[in-house]
């Protein structure tokens, strides 16, 4: 086994890739971006070495320097993470050049598996189920229709060029074929510059299905399976091990499949080899396709971790010190259910856009699994993904697991930056998703669904309590002798009026809403009901959290008014004898507070004499070249309404 | 010890006393809600119109949220010309601002003007006193078209009259108590030096005035013809005379300078008594309704209400087999250590001599004194008097006028004759007098001063060889008799400022120790006591 290894990444994997390297007594070294000096992955690595500017291609995709970096420290091994250059041949083969180890498969099997026609083909080769369909160099269209009556319908004709679902045709029948071609040919030579179009089957409810596998160069073995259907734009936001309606025939199957895949490229480490599935008609063995397999551990391994009990890194770091797999397949079984959400920095409603900020506050929840990268008071900075945490649950049986997973959310409380924690929650209690039917399509679906939640007016009421300090209201006297004062309290857009009828009560209205607020052995009572409300004060303001989506208040600076002086200060008057040097303005002239009037030449210095506030000139007393007294009145301001 | 209890909350006495107690209370509330309304809704809607802030607002937003206002004089002025002046036209308490005490007063411009009645003058002065004795910073929220032109007389020459209000600004200042004015409207002629003797002043733009003469004396006095803003607003004060020192946009702004104005004071609270931890009593506060007697002659033990005051209704009672009718104790106020001195009937001269022993005690032990009042004055008849009550009565009467604790009077039923002068009243200076709605407080009862009258008068008609026919008598005595029950309630007390205000007998304890807090800001000095008469 190694003993200290460099960590070419950042962020919650490079932790996570820490905790383990420390309970099998290996050292760490982390390196950080000129953004990630203080990151937590740096103050947990036993060593940080800096590898440049806050830009990746600055530093975590710099691979020369990460390679110096473990020279340096003298570090065995590189472990890549995830992204970056975890997929990335070239960089594995400087690694083995620099007399280190890559902690993941050979370069080879990662450029085998990096073309993805090259893969498919492989893994039909192999034995292993791809989508159907034709891609062939013949690009006449009477070859083509008889393809597709071949492959059957429906199906979807694709240009080969581009991606991201442009150009993309769906047709429901052979009448419909050569129109379709045409415009998707059209379509794709616009966009694309090369009119070439392959044909698919058209799956109607896709399911994106993993399977974790792990070899050892000479054998492979997996780790079940990983549903991760819950996808907005290909992105992933829940995952769960293992998939719900799975049946022991397909998880037979698709890990059989998997396995040959590993084996087919001698595959060393950890992988994932992932199969698109069609549930229209429930999970079947002859209803799944491998998409492509990814070289490197996955963001979501934990929930496998959780059902089977196995630390992924664990293995991969024996395995890459050239121990023989851990163990034998019949020794893995499954235990129980496991969710992971993502939780983001991004603005959902206005379409998952990515955010930063200072996270002002932040409290995980908990009895649940957490990976993250940061702590409280660090920032979300706009160079790298905008994760804050993976939240993992584990349960005795999916139902049990999703609301563990709901509880967590509902109990992770994020201020300083605004993030997708309600979307999960929306998503953790989406009836549908509950009973296990995922598909790639649901987030889109039911988005305004999702999108729905609404803050509960009284999280308003109790984060202006907090705001007024009142966090331990029931240790507030709030004593009057017959009758409450009425406080106001503000912050930026809007206000509320605060009165305290007795020790521990609160009387909050907003808006001509009057809500009762009493706290009692430290819970909150809104209205007559104890609710699971928390009220923070951090460096962002004041939160509200547990009712719903969190209400963050920011206060206002009563002091930071600049005071106008208002409707007096209408009479320049000539501070010392002295000279009118120039005049500047004329009676009828509108001038604001802070111009220029005229200058007044006196004790060898030129003053200039400013209007006191907002105006129109009424009367101009004195012309450039008089002599004036201290005192004598030299402009005078018409009188405001 | 812990106190016991005979209380049973059962009882068909404790029932009707509570009754009668809670419709006491209604009464007291009810002028108090309408003393807090000032002067009406119209009034009230013209001034908001303004763009000011409610007087008792103003209050609120200056003072820390959540924390406790003692308001002085809640039911000032009450029945009082003619009901003009609701809470004598000011509003006045010791509130928390940034965790510190400070003195509030606050005009109410909805009352006449904010102009001040001889009832406001003296509610400021005794707010301003309270303010002196416990070194409370004073924070002016001026409002006022000044004196009360009418009312001139009783306002402007005397000592205790408008100019006092200026001459305890100066000596505060000189004793290193922070005068701070808000000038959130105006602030004429006499008025005007409000602001210009403070320490800070802060004034709001477009609201504020300061000024000797208004505009319509100026032109009067002199032909100038000036608008109100340049002759003495916000701009000019604060740009071109120096009287204020900070302009605010608005009355909100105002007060949030003021607060930052009291932030930066760098006071220190002295060192004075030891504290604990506050403990509630074992005995339920509420019972106080149901166990104090509706009738005042109905006698009842006091330490009842001990029980229901002191932490952990724990009291080391001193002297508890001497002198009887006078009940002296150690014990903590939430959390503050007190020594109490309560009626528990009337005065022979061994109680006196023990509530002198007593003050001296606590006056050595640097210990505040509170004083719970239910006394129908000393023993009279001839055994005591030649025996020398007046004498022992006379050593209780030094000790109280002379110790230099702070002293907290609390009147719980009786303050008759020279009972209210051995249990520190009015005229003895304690820091703070609270009175209950039950309390009544004359020279004598209605009952013995009509009968004082009734003799002389009998004596008189008999000399010259009359009689007087019980029916006679009794119709001489009734105007008598009313007289004083109208004048010794405690709403007319409270009227007249010869307490700091009624308050509800369950807060008794909430309100003795926010007067202690208060008392507690200025240090102990060392008590040298008169001579005794031995």
């Amino acid at each position: 086994m190694f003993d200290k290894i460099l960590i070419a990444n950042r962020g919650e994997i490079a932790c996570r890739i820490i905790d383990t390297a420390r309970r099998l007594g290996i050292r760490t070294v982390a390196v950080f971006s000129e953004a990630d000096r203080e990151a937590r992955h740096v103050a947990l690595a036993d060593e940080a070495v800096p590898i440049g500017g806050p830009a990746p291609a600055d530093s975590y995709l710099r691979g020369d320097a990460l390679i110096a970096a473990a020279l340096a420290t003298g570090a065995r091994a590189i472990h890549p993470g995830y992204g970056f250059l975890s997929e990335n041949p070239d960089f594995v083969d400087a690694v083995t050049a620099a007399g280190l180890v890559f902690i993941g498969p050979s370069a080879k099997a990662i450029r085998q598996m990096g073309l993805k026609d090259a893969a498919k083909a492989l893994m039909a080769q192999a034995g292993v189920p791809v989508v159907p369909g034709h891609h062939g160099p013949n690009r006449d269209g009477a070859h083509l229709a008889g393809q597709a009556d071949a492959l059957g319908y429906p199906l979807l004709i694709k240009p080969v060029a581009g991606g991201g679902g442009k150009g993309m045709r769906l047709v429901e029948g052979a009448a419909d074929f050569a129109a379709a071609l045409d415009a998707a040919r059209a379509e794709a030579d616009r966009a694309f510059g090369n009119p070439a179009v392959l044909l698919e089957r058209f799956i109607p409810r896709p399911r994106h299905i993993e399977v974790q596998i792990f070899g050892d160069g000479q054998d492979a073995l997996h780790l079940f399976e990983r549903d991760c259907s819950l996808q907005r734009r290909h992105q992933k936001v829940i995952e769960e091990a293992p998939a719900p309606g799975m049946t022991p025939q397909m998880r037979a199957a698709m890990g059989e499949a998997a396995v040959r895949a590993a084996r087919a490229i001698g595959y060393a480490g950890a992988g994932t080899v992932e199969f698109i599935a069609d549930a229209s008609e429930g999970l079947r063995p002859d209803r799944f396709w491998f998409m492509e397999m990814n070289t490197r551990l996955q963001v979501e391994h934990p929930v496998t971790e959780a059902i089977t009990g196995i630390d992924l890194v664990e293995w991969q770091l024996r395995i890459s010190s050239g121990e023989p797999l851990p163990a034998r397949q019949d020794q893995i079984a499954i235990r129980g259910h496991a969710f992971e959400a993502r939780l983001y920095a991004e603005d959902v409603p206005a379409g998952f856009l990515p955010a930063t900020g200072r996270l002002a506050h932040l409290r995980f929840p908990d009895h649940a699994r957490v990976e993250t990268g940061v702590r409280q008071g660090d920032r979300i900075s706009p160079w790298y993904d905008p994760m804050i945490a993976k939240i993992i649950s584990h349960g005795p049986t999916r139902a049990t697991a999703l609301r563990a997973l709901d509880a967590a959310l509902a109990t992770t409380e994020v201020a300083g930056t605004v993030t997708n924690l309600d979307f999960l929650l929306a998503l953790s209690r989406h009836d549908g998703f509950a009973r296990g039917e995922v598909d790639t399509g649901l987030i889109a679906r039911d988005l305004d669904q999702l999108l729905a939640a609404t803050a509960d007016p009284g999280a308003t009421a109790l984060a202006a309590l907090g705001l007024a300090g009142l966090h331990r209201l029931d240790q507030a006297q709030g004593f009057a002798l017959w009758q409450p004062l009425c406080h106001t309290i503000t912050w930026q857009g809007g206000s509320a009026r605060l009165e305290l009828p007795g020790p521990g009560h609160a009387r909050v209205t907003i808006d001509s809403t009057t809500h009762e607020i009493i706290q009692q052995d430290g819970r909150w009572w809104l209205d007559g009901r104890q609710v699971p409300a928390r009220v923070v004060t951090h460096a962002g303001g004041t939160s509200c959290f547990g009712l719903g989506p969190a209400v963050t208040l920011v206060p206002l600076d009563p002091l930071a008014r600049g005071g106008d002086p208002g409707r007096g200060g209408g009479l320049t008057l000539s501070p010392m004898p002295g000279l009118v040097k120039a005049v500047f303005v004329v009676p009828g002239q509108e001038v604001a507070a802070g111009d220029r009037l005229a200058i007044l030449e006196a004790m060898k210095m030129e003053h200039n004499l400013t209007a006191a506030r907002a105006g129109r000139v009424a009367e101009v007393l004195a012309a450039p070249g008089d002599q004036v007294e201290a005192g004598a009145a030299l402009i005078r301001l018409e009188e405001t309404p | 010890m812990k106190l016991a209890t005979s209380v049973q909350p059962s009882s068909r006495t404790f029932r009707a006393n509570r009754a009668a107690h809670l419709a006491m209370l209604d009464e007291i509330r009810t002028a108090a809600q309408a003393a807090a309304a000032g002067g009406g809704a119209a009034a009230l809607a013209r001034h908001v119109a303004r763009g000011k802030m409610p007087p008792r607002e103003r209050v609120a937003n200056l003072l820390d949220p959540g924390a406790p206002f003692l308001e002085i004089g809640a039911t000032a002025a009450h029945g009082m010309y003619e009901g003009a002046a609701p809470c004598a036209g000011l509003i006045a308490g010791i509130g928390r601002v940034q965790g510190q005490e400070v003195m509030v007063l606050a005009n109410d411009a909805t009352v006449k003007g904010g102009t001040y009645y001889p009832m406001t003058v003296k509610k400021h002065l005794r707010a301003q006193e309270i303010a002196e004795a416990c070194q409370l910073p004073c924070v002016y929220l001026v409002d006022s078209g000044g004196a009360n032109l009418p009312n001139q007389d009783e306002v402007f020459p005397d000592r205790d009259h408008f100019g006092r209000i200026f001459y305890n600004q100066a000596q505060m200042s000189a004793k290193g108590i922070a005068q701070i004015a808000v000038v959130m409207g105006s602030c004429t002629a006499g008025g005007a030096y409000v602001p210009a003797m403070s320490d800070v002043t802060i004034i709001v733009r477009d609201q504020g005035t300061i000024f000797l003469a208004g505009p319509p004396l100026v032109r009067a006095a002199t032909g100038e013809v000036v608008s109100a803003e340049d002759l003495g607003g916000a701009d000019a004060h604060t740009r071109l005379s120096g009287v204020a020192d900070y302009l605010a946009k608005d009355d909100a702004h105002a007060l949030a300078i003021a607060r930052r104005a009291i932030a930066n004071l760098n006071r220190q609270r002295p060192v004075t008594v030891e504290w604990q931890s506050p403990e509630p009593p074992a005995h339920d506060p509420d019972e106080i309704l149901g166990l104090v007697p509706a009738d005042l002659r109905t006698p009842y033990d006091i330490r009842e209400v001990i029980a229901r005051t002191v932490d952990g209704s724990r009291f080391d009672e001193f002297k508890a087999r001497f002198g009887e009718t006078l009940v002296t104790g150690f014990a903590h106020v939430q959390g503050c250590p007190v020594g109490i001195i309560a009626n528990n009937g009337v005065l022979f001269s061994e109680a006196a001599q023990k509530g002198a022993h007593f003050i001296e005690l606590c006056s050595a032990r640097d210990i505040p004194l509170v004083f719970l009042q239910n006394v129908t004055g000393f023993m009279v008849g001839r055994k005591y008097e030649n025996e020398g009550i007046a004498r022992h009565g006379a050593k209780m009467v030094m000790a109280v006028a002379t110790t230099n604790v702070p002293k907290i009077t609390l009147l719980v039923g009786g303050s008759f004759g020279a009972g209210n002068y051995g249990m520190a009243g009015r005229a003895f200076g304690p820091r703070f007098l609270w009175t209950w709605p039950n309390s009544r407080i004359g020279v004598m009862g209605g009952e013995q001063a009509a009968g004082v009258l009734a003799t002389v008068r009998r004596e008189g008609i008999e000399r010259g060889g009359g009689t007087w026919s019980p029916e006679g008598e009794a119709k001489f005595k009734r105007p008598t008799i009313e007289t004083f029950a109208r004048q010794s309630h405690p709403l007319y007390a409270s009227a007249r400022l010869w307490d700091d205000g009624i308050i509800d007998p369950r807060q008794t304890r909430d309100i003795l120790a926010l007067s202690l807090r208060a008392s507690l800001n200025a240090p102990i000095q060392p008590t040298r006591f008169g001579l005794f008469r031995m």
